[in-house]
């Protein structure tokens, strides 16, 4: 997360106009964030007690990051303990440089990689490409984005702004294929091709969704085999993660595999749930001969010692996204940084600067929606305008609306202002009407009436009309 | 029982008809209303925006404007959830401010739920004469509340029910929301008319003045005659039919 480098804003609201654009997209996003989040929805109401498991959830992560030193010291002993590797990396190019470093040091070549989006975080596929390592995404999706040279615009599902007639396409161009736009057909393709890799691989990278702290256990929740193949199948196997992904003891997987399924996908498990605690001993059959864990600080720290601390409860379900009307609207894209939505709104501003991606707290309606899907409770909607009131607080607010705010703070401790301003305002607004509405409007507020007209505001205020009320009570 | 209309700032200058009709039914139900005249708005625009210092000033004089009253209503779930979740945290540092906004915010109640919890109102006792559905507008989330409205609504006599599919997807206002990110807005209240065309009901119950003028304002642009209705006119007897 290098600030070195000038990057203009981010303009969120023109990215936003763009994808609107694209039917296609809307179409692909709608069914599958539809599809995931009444699944999720379905699943957690059947789930007893799921309210419990949450404010649980909650509670175990809060602890984590409240003695988070411990944990990571306990943690790192206990992966050595195990025959593993432990490495630190305070920024994303340093964690790139280490898993360069391993693959180097054992002249290892071909690296496959399951889905990570902490290694979408460090830009790990452009850092090796770039230095002559041959690395293939094994996760399907991550497969056909690669190949299309596109980027995930989910958390959980990276490929979803793609329909499967697009896929399809991609699939065909790229490899001069002649294949059908039906989903199992595709990935048998896709799994063939990706079978050479794995059978050449010499190191696997994965990400990981838990780390336990009591027995340095790797947790690794999947539905595709590519994530269990990439562990074990090639001799060296990298783990990569951000260091709030622990908890306390193995005793607390089961509130996180109960939540996290149901969360992200509306399925009571995932296909896969891998646990990994070191490389394979001596007399095992399978599992690599090396484990390496690479734990990233990334701007981590930071968020930790900021009132921003509860985002890092973040098991990345993608549950916000999916019932996010803004989300479901423009896509992961729009959002111009690794993790988009509800989440992202807030990780990418504080991990990746605030100027940069001032919008991103504005993104939202305040619906709410993200803080009712949320596993662990991160009061997602609270943090968007307290960012807001540190953007003002900052001097980083627009000037006109700074002045806006200002009088109309004025006008609104005033019973005479607020009604004179009333009064003010339907007369300025009356050239712009008829009939009791307006269908354009000028300035700043053109942006509302593009959309839908403007019901002025009536001839009798309710405050006229309270003493004519009042006196009909006597009668 | 005594009870002070909040009537909020959206609702006094754009919908003042969903006032009157507070005060009408409420009197059925033995309440009398009083309107504190000093007042205005709840500081939400200015909370929501990032403004909070002006925000705090406004909050203050609401305080002070609803100081005496047992019962504080309003008909609306986002100024109701302003005041009793965000007023203590606008003034966290300040003990004696502090005091005062949780005391309000324990006084203050969103219409329907004051109805339904407070008068322990069941039925809706109320007509019409239509296909009726209804929106759950998002602040009744950070009031707790789920299906009380809907369930009011659902047995109105003579009316039919049609559920509205992602009735509890937001309509799209947020406040400066609606300009800030006028495309994305645009599209939720267009997702949001679609669905409400597809129930094929007469009148849309939504119980928030905002999401009101930004439904209403959408359906109206579009041609489509279906009208968007707060429940207190319809359970005052005000609105009987399409």
């Amino acid at each position: 997360m290098s600030r070195a480098t000038y990057k203009p804003v981010w303009d969120f609201p023109a990215a936003a106009r763009e994808a609107l654009r694209d039917k296609t997209l809307r179409e692909a996003l709608l069914r599958a964030t539809g599809k995931f989040d009444e699944g999720r929805r379905a699943l957690m109401s059947q789930l007893p007690r799921s309210e419990d498991l949450r404010r649980a959830a909650m509670l175990i992560k809060d602890d984590v990051l409240a003695n988070l030193d411990t944990y990571l010291r306990r943690f790192s002993e206990r992966v050595e303990a195990a025959g593993g590797t432990v490495y630190w990396a305070a920024t994303g190019d340093e964690a790139n440089e280490i898993i360069a470093q391993i693959a180097r040091s054992r002249a290892i070549q071909n690296i496959v990689k399951s889905k990570s989006m902490v290694s979408e975080e460090t830009k790990l596929n452009a850092y090796l490409l770039e230095r002559g390592f041959h690395v293939v995404e094994s996760d399907l999706g991550e497969f056909i984005l690669q190949v299309a040279s596109d980027r995930p615009s989910h958390i959980v599902v990276p490929v979803v702004h793609r329909t499967k007639e697009q896929i399809a396409d991609i699939l065909n161009r790229a490899f001069n294929a002649n294949l059908s736009v039906e989903p199992t057909e595709m990935t048998r393709f896709a799994r063939e091709k990706l079978r050479d890799e794995f059978a050449r691989a010499d190191m696997g990278i994965t990400g990981c969704n838990f780390g336990c702290a009591d027995t340095g256990t790797i947790v690794q929740v999947t539905n595709e085999g590519n994530g269990r193949l990439t562990t074990t199948w090639p001799r060296v196997h990298v783990v990569l993660m951000g260091i709030e992904k622990l908890i306390p003891s193995m005793n607390d997987l089961p509130v996180f595999l109960k939540l996290l399924a149901r969360s992200a996908t509306g399925q009571a498990m995932t296909v896969y749930t891998n646990l990994i605690t070191g490389p394979r001993r001596s007399g095992e059959g399978d599992g690599a001969q090396e484990l390496h864990v690479v734990l990233l600080d990334g701007g981590r720290t930071e968020v930790l010692g900021s009132p921003y601390r509860e985002l890092l409860r973040c098991i990345r379900c993608g549950a916000c996204l999916n019932t996010c009307p803004v989300y479901r609207s423009v896509g992961g894209h729009t959002y111009g940084s690794t993790y988009p939505g509800p989440i992202g709104s807030l990780l990418t501003p504080l991990c990746e600067g605030r100027k940069r991606f001032r919008d991103l707290p504005h993104a939202s309606s305040l619906c709410g929606a993200c803080y009712d899907a949320c596993p662990v409770k991160i009061n997602i909607p609270q943090m968007l305008v307290e960012m807001r009131r540190d953007q003002v607080r900052d001097g980083e607010a627009k000037l006109g609306e700074r002045l806006l705010f200002k009088l109309w703070s004025v006008g609104m401790r005033s019973k005479l202002l607020y009604r004179l301003g009333a009064q003010f305002m339907r007369w300025g607004l009356t050239p712009w009407a008829k009939g009791g509405w307006a269908r354009k409007l000028p300035g700043p507020f053109g942006g509302w009436t593009e959309y839908r007209d403007f019901g002025m505001p009536k001839k009798d205020p309710f405050h006229k009309q309270w003493k004519r009320l009042r006196d009909e009570e006597a009668e | 029982m005594e009870a002070s209309l909040f009537i909020t700032c959206l609702g006094d200058l754009f919908e003042p008809s969903i006032g009157v009709a507070m005060v009408r039914l409420l009197r059925k139900h033995g309440v009398a209303l009083d309107f504190p005249e000093g007042q205005t708005c709840c500081g939400q625009p200015a909370f929501n925006t990032g403004n909070w210092d002006e925000a705090r000033l406004v909050a203050r004089r609401m305080m002070n404007v609803f100081e005496g009253s047992e019962y504080v209503v309003s008909p609306s779930a986002s100024c109701t959830a302003m005041v009793r979740e965000q007023f203590p945290v606008l003034f966290a540092n300040e003990a004696r401010e502090l005091e005062r906004a949780r005391s309000l915010a324990s006084r203050t109640y969103e219409f329907i739920e004051f109805l339904v919890k407070v008068l322990g109102v069941t039925e809706p006792n109320a007509r019409f004469d239509g296909t009726l559905t209804y929106h759950y507008t998002c602040h009744q989330r950070a009031l707790g509340l789920t299906e009380e409205a809907e369930n009011l609504v659902r047995r109105i006599e003579g009316a039919t029910y049609v559920p509205l599919e992602r009735k509890e997807q937001c309509c799209g206002f947020g406040g400066a929301f609606a300009v800030k990110v006028s495309d994305v807005s645009g599209s939720m209240v267009n997702d949001k008319v679609d669905c409400i065309i597809r129930t094929g009901a007469d009148a849309v119950v939504v119980n928030d003045t905002g999401c009101i003028m930004n439904i209403g304002g959408a359906l109206r642009r579009r041609n489509v005659p279906i009208r968007v209705v707060h429940l207190a006119r319809i359970l005052a007897g005000e609105v009987t039919h399409p």
